[in-house]
């Protein structure tokens, strides 16, 4: 585990202490998933899209080196100039040379994961740039001094009193004022004038195009557009993984990424470009960092196919009532627990614990990445890897209340073999908090493995019968 | 001897893909869904509105010239880049700073096409004059023709060049938000409104 920083389960535990805002973190990420059925089921040819979605970036991941070339070459060819960072380090040096290039000291920067993988801000902070991310949601929690808390919506885990106040302090609105229509205004006028002077303005990629060397970026707010069309300066950060072939290949990735994301038809804005507009400069930063070791792990290389929906983050029991800043990590939820310990299996190895293996990650993503199962394979790898060095001092806790109470001693000694020899840590990390916040569960009469395989039929059967329910309201 | 040279961070990045991507995977042959409806213009209305955008159907440009009299009544700064509608503009796009657009309260521009299935419409600089106009606008106007409607966005990527300018969007009703506690607020950093004038 980082020093300082809490394990997932303890940070959980700080979520939870006041009830009714778990409960309405809880049931509002349960809307957003329940509008990404209704989105999802509107479309017959769905299960065929995220096959074939899934089949276009196994293709990618299978041809990375030869797309990123042809890329390459194309994207030169429209004049944009391209850099390849191994590592976050050395995407943060490109960033600050072409800063420093275009004698700027401040940038204006929308939505990027990429960047808070590279935790840029800082960075360029220390060496004197001044950064103001331009999403809303992520206007919010850099006032507030905190990373994103989910990769969609990254004020999710705040209530609207929380951004009145912080408004009221920085931006000079109504103390007391909570009204998210006069909020959202007065971030709109401080922006505003932001886009109006900075001269440098860095973007996310949604979809890199190889076929014709420009890119997409996806917004509802139209703030990526804001700062790229007034900038002297575009920088564009793109981990390597999200290039795909060819332009008709949007046609399948724009039709499931709002609807996954947030039940939308299609993002507000789409944006494709290709080429400077005259007298502005484009830089297109292609970013490693961990990625190409992931792509040699066998089983768990396809979480590279992720386009970063948070579909699976809206849909997790866990996720849903621990909150993204309980997974200390940028990208937080099923998908960031699997890509997390990739990047440092020390620091990470409490998140792949941080799940019930329910399934629901896995049913929803859009291009079918098998989320579970590496959550699963990931405890093992750890395991075998001596990374889950905090097990000891879990275990202890267990024991100390296994010791004080005889039901859960009872129980522990029917399945605790059991537990232990499928999943060592799930005693430390799953069942410990779990005993934390509910009744005692009697003594199950099955294998563990047998619940499991139950509780995923059941998983399964629920959304069968949703997906009938909605046909049903048509 | 001479060692040879440090690999670039490009040479390192390439050489650890090919030593570890699985092999290769073909690609899906097929790439487009949906049956395609006869009526597109009742899908395209009805997503509209649902993004939250206005939906006017107009039999030819005098009917959206009156209607954006009437919807923007004494509006300065307005901005035209449909030639059949320019005599509605008092702002001249004759600037080199796109920073001068900033005053700009209505844009009415020329879709040249629109996706039934979600209500976008796509736009390439080449409509826009300015890359910036459609998103620093107050207020957007968009008109297209209904012979220019496709069903879903395969078709669309079918008829669009998305390389043949350098700059194109898709672009859904106005901008909009809902990153505080879920509430949706429309014109968040783009457009306040938006409305479609649905031709002929
Ligand atoms: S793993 Fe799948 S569901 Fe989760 S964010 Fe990525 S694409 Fe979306």
């Amino acid at each position: 585990m980082k020093t300082n920083i809490p394990d997932h389960a303890t940070a959980s535990v700080a979520f939870n202490r006041d009830e009714s805002y778990v409960d309405w973190h809880d049931e509002t990420l349960w809307f957003v998933r329940q509008k990404r059925d209704r989105a999802a089921m509107a479309l017959p040819e769905w299960e065929d899209l995220r096959e074939t979605a899934s089949q276009i970036k196994n293709h990618v991941l299978s041809n990375l080196d030869g797309l990123l070339e042809e890329f390459e070459r194309k994207a030169q060819a429209n004049g944009i100039t391209v850099h390849w960072a191994v590592d976050a380090q050395e995407h943060n040096q490109i960033v600050l040379e072409i800063m420093r290039g275009a004698g700027a000291k401040q940038l204006v920067k929308s939505k990027s994961m990429l960047t808070e993988e590279c935790h840029l801000n800082p960075f360029l902070q220390k060496h004197g740039v001044e950064v103001i991310d331009s999403d809303l949601g992520e206007r919010i929690v850099q006032l507030r001094g905190e990373p994103p808390s989910h990769i969609v919506l990254p004020a999710i885990h705040l209530k609207k009193k929380d951004i009145g106040e912080l408004f009221h302090k920085y931006l000079g609105t109504e103390k007391g004022a909570t009204d998210p229509q006069y909020l959202t205004e007065a971030a709109r006028q401080h922006l505003r004038e932001t886009f109006l002077t900075r001269r440098v303005a860095l973007t996310g990629i949604n979809f890199a195009i190889a076929e014709t060397g420009g890119f997409v970026v996806c917004t509802n707010e139209g703030n990526a557009d804001m700062g790229a069309h007034l900038a002297d300066v575009h920088i564009a950060s793109m981990g390597f993984e999200k290039i795909i072939p060819k332009t008709e290949h949007l046609g399948v990735f724009l039709r499931l990424l709002a609807r996954s994301a947030t039940g939308q038809p299609i993002t507000t804005y789409c944006s494709h470009f290709h080429r400077a507009r005259t007298g502005q400069q484009m830089h297109l930063i292609i970013v490693d960092n961990g990625r190409s070791a992931q792509l040699g792990r066998p089983e768990f290389r396809a979480s590279l196919k992720c386009i970063r929906c948070g579909a699976c983050m809206n849909t997790c029991p866990v996720y849903r009532r621990s909150g993204g800043h309980s997974y200390h990590n940028a990208v937080a939820g099923p998908i960031g627990a699997i890509l997390a310990p990739n990047l440092n299996m020390r620091e990470n190895a409490d998140l792949p614990f941080a799940s019930t293996l329910c399934g629901s990650c896995s049913n929803v993503c859009p291009v079918k990445i098998d989320i579970d199962k590496q959550l699963y394979l990931w405890r093992q790898v750890l395991a075998k890897e001596g990374y889950i060095s905090g097990v000891k001092e879990a275990g202890l806790q267990v024991a100390a209340k296994v010791l004080a109470s005889p039901t859960l001693f009872k129980w522990t000694f029917r399945t605790g073999r059991m537990v232990m020899r499928t999943m060592p840590f799930v005693v430390g990390n799953s069942l410990n908090p779990w005993f934390d916040d509910r009744e005692m569960p009697t003594a199950p009469k099955e294998s563990f493995r047998q619940w499991w395989e139950k509780i995923r039929e059941k998983a399964n059967a629920e959304e069968v019968k949703n997906v009938e329910a909605f046909e049903k309201l048509k | 001897m001479p060692s040879a040279p440090t690999p670039t961070s490009r040479e390192r990045i390439l050489a650890a893909i090919r030593q570890n991507k699985p092999s290769l995977q073909p690609l899906p042959e097929r790439i487009d869904w949906g049956a395609v409806p006869t009526n597109l213009i009742t899908p395209f209305k009805t997503m509209l509105q649902a993004i939250g955008a206005t939906v006017v159907e107009a039999a030819d440009y005098e009917t959206v010239r009156a209607h954006v009299r009437e919807t923007f009544p004494d509006v300065a700064n307005i901005a035209v880049t449909v030639p059949e509608l320019t005599d509605l503009a008092d702002f001249s796009l004759a600037v080199a700073d796109p920073h001068d657009l900033e005053l700009i309260n209505l844009a009415i521009l020329p879709g040249a096409w629109g996706v039934a299935e979600n209500g976008a419409i796509w736009l390439t600089e080449q409509e826009m004059v300015h890359r910036a106009l459609p998103f620093i606008t107050q207020h957007l106007a968009l008109v297209i023709h209904r012979e220019r409607l496709v069903a879903t966005m395969h078709q669309a990527y079918e008829r669009i060049r998305v390389d043949k300018t350098g700059f194109g969007a898709f672009i859904a009703g106005p901008s909009k938000t809902a990153d505080i506690e879920q509430s949706l607020v429309i014109g968040a950093h783009g457009a306040r409104s938006l409305v479609v004038y649905l031709l002929g």
